[in-house]
C-alpha cells in the first residue's frame, strides 16, 4: 500500500555518551544500523532508551562520540538526510488546536513533498485515519494520536523509521494493530529501530535484539532463543 | 514520493511560510494570541487613562510614549502565548526533524508574531487615539512605517528571547527581564518617532530615529538568525 | 592551569593588587590636586570612571567568551563568561553608587538621565538579566548555550543604547555630568585616573582569577561524580 521507501539508509553510532551535567545517560555506545534491520531495544525505564532513540533521530546532541549516516559524519551531511529518517517519539509532535489533515499537510509542506495532499491522502488510508481526518487532534484518543504520529513519521517516505515505545498507552487491539504495521512496514523494505519495555512484544517482532544497561549496550545481536534467554537473565538478575 | 529541492532559499522561503501559515491557521481557530494582546492592550490603554490625566497638555506630550508601552505590554504577552503552542506536545522538536535549517523555524515564527502584533496594533491605536485625543494618522504613511519597523525589531528580539526563556525555570517570567533591556534603544527611537508625527513636526526630524529603527530591524534580525540554533539544542 | 600556578599567579595578583590599590589611595588623595569648583568630592571621579572602564572589558569579555564557546563548545568559555559576569557587576554596581555619591554635593542632584548615565544602568539591567538566566536555566549545557546567546545579543546591542540616548538627550539637553573628565584634564589627573585604573584592573583580576577556579572545580566535582555513578 505504501509506495516503496527511498533509498536505505545505514545509520552508525561511534562511541556515543550522553551527559546532563553528573549524569551519564548513555556511555561507549557503538550502535550499527544496516538497512533492513529490524531492532527492538530493551532496558529498564532509566538505561538510557529515549536518549538513545533521540540522539539517533538527531533530536539530541551526543556529549561524546558522533552520528555516520551511510559512512559521512552528521555535521557534514546535507540538510535533505532529514528525509530519509522518520522518528515517533512520547510526544506526538502534534498540533492539538489542528486536525488531523491539517497536521499532516502542515508536515507535507515542510518536508517539501511534491505533493502534498496525495502524500497525506495515502497515509490517512494506510493507517485507517481517513474516518477521523477532520478531528482535531486534542479530540482523540492516545491510541488514534500514535497513529496520526507515525502517519506524520512516515508522509516523506523513509527508509528508516525509529520509534521510541510506540506501543505505551496503547489498548491489546490497538498494540496488535501496530506490530501488525511494523511488521507490514518491514517487509516493505523499511529498517526499523524501536524501544520497548516489554521484553515479550518485542522479542516477538524484532529480528535483532539490543539490550541496554545504564546507559551501556549489554548485548546487541540476532533475536535467537540464546539471545531470549541471556536478555531474560540480564534483565531478571536486577528485577525490573 | 518526491521531495522538492531541500537547500537554499527556495526552501527557507516554504518553510517559513508554512510555519507562519500554520499559525495563523490555529490563531484563526483559538483565537487566543490575538484576545490576550487586544484585551490586555485595550485594559492597559484605559488605566494609563487613569493615571494621566488624559487631556492634560502633559498627556499629549507623552501620549507617544505611553502608546508604545501599551504596545510592548501586549507584545510580551502574544508572544509568549504564541510560543507555548510550540512547546506543547514537544512541536519545536518536530520542526526540527524536517530537512531545513533553524533559521527558517525562527523566521516563520518572526513573521507570525510581527503579523499578530502589528494588526493588534491597528486595532488599539484608534481606541489610543479616542482616549488620549491625539491624532496619529496626521502622517499615515509615516506611522505605518513606524509601527512595523518598531514591532518588526520588538518581536525579531521577542521570537528568539521567548525561546530561550521557554527552557528556563521561570519560563514566560524570563521574557520580560531578557527582552525590555535590550529594547532600549528600539522604544526610545519609536517613541520619539511617534511623537514627532502627534506633534505634527517635520518628518525630517525623525529621519535619525527612521534610520536607528531601520539599522536595530537588520542587525538584530540578523544577529537572532545565527544564533538561533543553540536555543533549539537539547 | 594546575595548582602551583594557579598559586603562584594568585599571590602575584594579589601583591600588585595591594601595591596598586594603596599606590591609588595615595596618588588621589595625597598627589593629585584639588578641582577647583567641586573640591574634595571630586575625587570619587577616579574611582567612578575606573570602574566603568574595567566593567565594560569585563562585559566585552562576556561577549568573546560566548562566541568562543558557542564556536568550540569548550567548557572553559562559559566559566570564562560567567566569571566576567559576576565581575562586571560589581564594577557597574560600583559605578551607580559613586556616581549619585559624587553627583548630590557637586551638583544638587543624585541623579540625571545624560546619555552616559543611562547606559551605564541599561547596561547593568543586561547584566543582571545575563545572570539570572543562568541562575534559573537547569542542566549546564544548556545554561551556557543560553546564556552565551544573551551574552553576544546584549553586548551588540549596548553601544545602540548609547546612541539612542545621546541623539535623545542633543534634542532634551539634560544637565551633564561628568562633563569635566573630558575638557581638559590636569596631567596629574591623568596620572591619579591611570594609577586607579591599573589598581582596579588588576583587582578585578584577582577576583577573576579566583571565581575562574571556582568554575574549574565545580566541574572537577562533576566529572568526580560522574566517574563515580558510573561504577555502581
Amino acid at each position: 500500500m505504501n509506495p516503496s521507501p527511498a533509498a536505505s539508509l545505514r545509520l552508525e553510532a561511534k562511541g556515543i555518551a550522553k551527559h546532563y551535567g553528573h549524569l551519564t545517560a548513555l556511555q561507549a555506545v557503538d550502535l550499527c544500523i544496516d538497512p533492513g534491520d529490524f531492532i527492538v531495544v530493551l532496558g529498564r525505564n532509566g538505561a538510557g532508551k529515549t536518549t538513545l532513540l533521540r540522539l539517533l533521530a538527531t533530536i539530541i546532541h551526543p556529549s561524546e562520540g558522533s552520528l555516520w549516516f551511510d559512512g559521512t559524519p552528521l555535521a557534514q551531511c546535507p540538510a535533505s538526510l532529514k528525509s530519509r529518517f522518520g522518528f515517533v517519539g512520547h510526544e506526538s509532535f502534534l498540533y492539538d488546536e489542528l486536525t488531523v489533515r491539517e497536521n499532516l499537510l502542515f508536515y507535507a509542506r515542510l518536508y517539501g513533498l511534491a505533493d502534498g495532499a496525495r502524500a497525506v491522502a495515502t497515509q490517512l488510508e494506510a493507517l485507517e485515519l481517513s474516518a477521523r481526518a477532520g478531528d482535531l487532534v486534542r479530540n482523540l484518543s492516545r491510541g488514534l494520536r500514535q497513529r496520526v504520529a507515525i502517519a506524520r513519521a512516515l508522509l516523506h517516505q523513509p527508509s528508516l523509521l525509529l520509534l521510541d515505545e510506540p506501543a505505551t498507552g496503547l489498548d491489546a487491539p490497538s498494540r496488535e494493530r501496530l506490530h501488525d504495521l511494523l511488521r507490514r512496514l518491514h517487509r516493505e523494505g523499511r529498517t526499523i529501530l524501536f524501544s520497548s519495555h516489554d521484553v515479550a512484544q518485542g522479542l516477538a517482532l524484532a529480528t535483532r535484539v539490543v539490550l541496554l544497561e545504564r546507559g551501556r549496550i549489554a548485548f546487541d545481536g540476532r533475536n535467537t532463543p540464546e539471545a531470549q534467554a541471556a536478555v531474560a537473565a540480564q534483565l531478571g538478575s536486577g528485577g525490573v | 514520493m518526491a521531495t522538492v529541492a531541500a537547500t537554499g532559499w527556495s526552501a527557507l522561503g516554504r518553510v517559513s511560510f508554512a510555519i507562519a501559515a500554520k499559525d495563523f491557521l490555529s490563531e484563526r481557530r483559538t483565537k487566543e494570541v490575538f484576545n490576550a494582546m487586544l484585551v490586555f492592550g485595550f485594559m492597559v490603554a484605559v488605566i494609563f487613562s487613569f493615571a494621566f490625566e488624559p487631556t492634560s497638555e502633559e498627556a499629549q506630550r507623552i501620549a507617544g510614549g505611553l502608546v508604545w508601552l501599551v504596545f510592548i505590554f501586549a507584545g510580551i504577552l502574544g508572544l509568549n502565548r504564541s510560543f507555548a503552542r510550540e512547546t506543547l506536545n514537544e512541536c519545536l522538536q518536530g520542526l526540527r526533524l524536517g530537512p531545513v535549517g533553524p533559521g527558517a523555524i525562527y523566521l516563520g515564527k518572526l513573521l507570525s508574531n510581527f503579523a499578530f502584533m502589528f494588526v493588534a496594533e491597528l486595532i488599539l491605536l484608534p481606541f489610543f487615539g479616542m482616549f488620549f485625543d491625539v491624532h496619529f494618522w496626521r502622517e499615515p504613511a509615516w506611522m505605518i512605517a513606524i509601527l512595523v519597523l518598531g514591532t518588526w525589531g520588538f518581536t525579531a528580539l521577542g521570537t528568539i528571547f521567548s525561546a530561550v526563556s521557554a527552557n528556563t525555570r521561570m519560563r514566560e517570567l524570563m521574557l520580560p527581564l531578557l527582552l525590555l533591556p535590550l529594547s532600549v534603544p528600539l522604544l526610545i527611537a519609536a517613541v520619539q518617532a511617534t511623537t514627532t508625527v502627534l506633534r505634527g513636526l517635520p518628518m525630517s526630524d525623525a529621519s535619525l530615529w527612521i534610520k536607528l529603527l531601520i539599522g536595530f530591524d537588520v542587525m538584530f534580525t540578523t544577529l537572532a538568525w545565527l544564533v538561533f540554533e543553540p536555543v533549539l539544542e537539547q | 592551569m594546575n595548582r602551583r600556578n594557579y598559586h603562584r599567579l594568585s599571590l602575584i595578583l594579589f601583591c600588585a593588587a595591594l601595591v596598586m590599590v594603596l599606590w591609588a589611595w595615595y596618588a588621589v588623595f595625597l598627589q593629585v590636586p584639588t578641582e577647583r569648583t567641586m573640591g574634595v568630592v571630586q575625587r570619587i571621579f577616579y574611582l567612578h570612571l575606573s570602574s566603568a572602564f574595567v566593567s565594560f572589558l569585563a562585559f566585552f569579555v562576556v561577549f568573546i567568551s560566548s562566541v568562543a564557546y558557542l564556536l568550540t563548545r569548550k567548557a572553559e568559555w562559559d566559566w570564562a563568561a560567567a566569571t566576567a559576569a559576576e565581575i562586571g557587576i560589581i564594577f557597574i554596581a560600583a559605578v551607580l553608587i559613586s556616581g549619585p555619591l559624587w553627583a548630590k554635593p557637586a551638583w544638587g542632584i543624585w541623579w540625571t538621565w545624560d546619555a552616559r548615565l543611562t547606559t551605564t544602568l541599561v547596561l547593568f539591567l543586561i547584566y543582571l538579566a545575563y545572570l539570572l538566566l543562568r541562575y534559573y536555566t537547569l542542566e549546564a549545557g544548556r545554561q551556557a548555550r543560553l546564556a552565551a546567546i544573551f551574552g553576544i545579543i546584549g553586548f551588540v546591542d549596548v553601544p545602540l543604547v548609547y546612541m539612542a540616548n545621546r541623539w535623545w538627550r542633543t534634542q532634551h539637553p539634560q544637565p551633564v555630568i561628568l562633563g569635566g573628565s573630558e575638557s581638559g584634564l590636569d596631567p596629574r589627573m591623568w596620572y591619579g585616573l591611570l594609577v586607579t585604573f591599573v589598581a582596579m584592573l588588576t583587582v578585578g583580576a584577582l577576583v577573576f582569577l579566583q571565581r575562574y577556579r571556582l568554575e574549574e572545580s565545580r566541574h572537577a566535582v562533576n566529572e568526580l561524580r560522574r566517574a563515580v555513578g558510573q561504577l555502581e
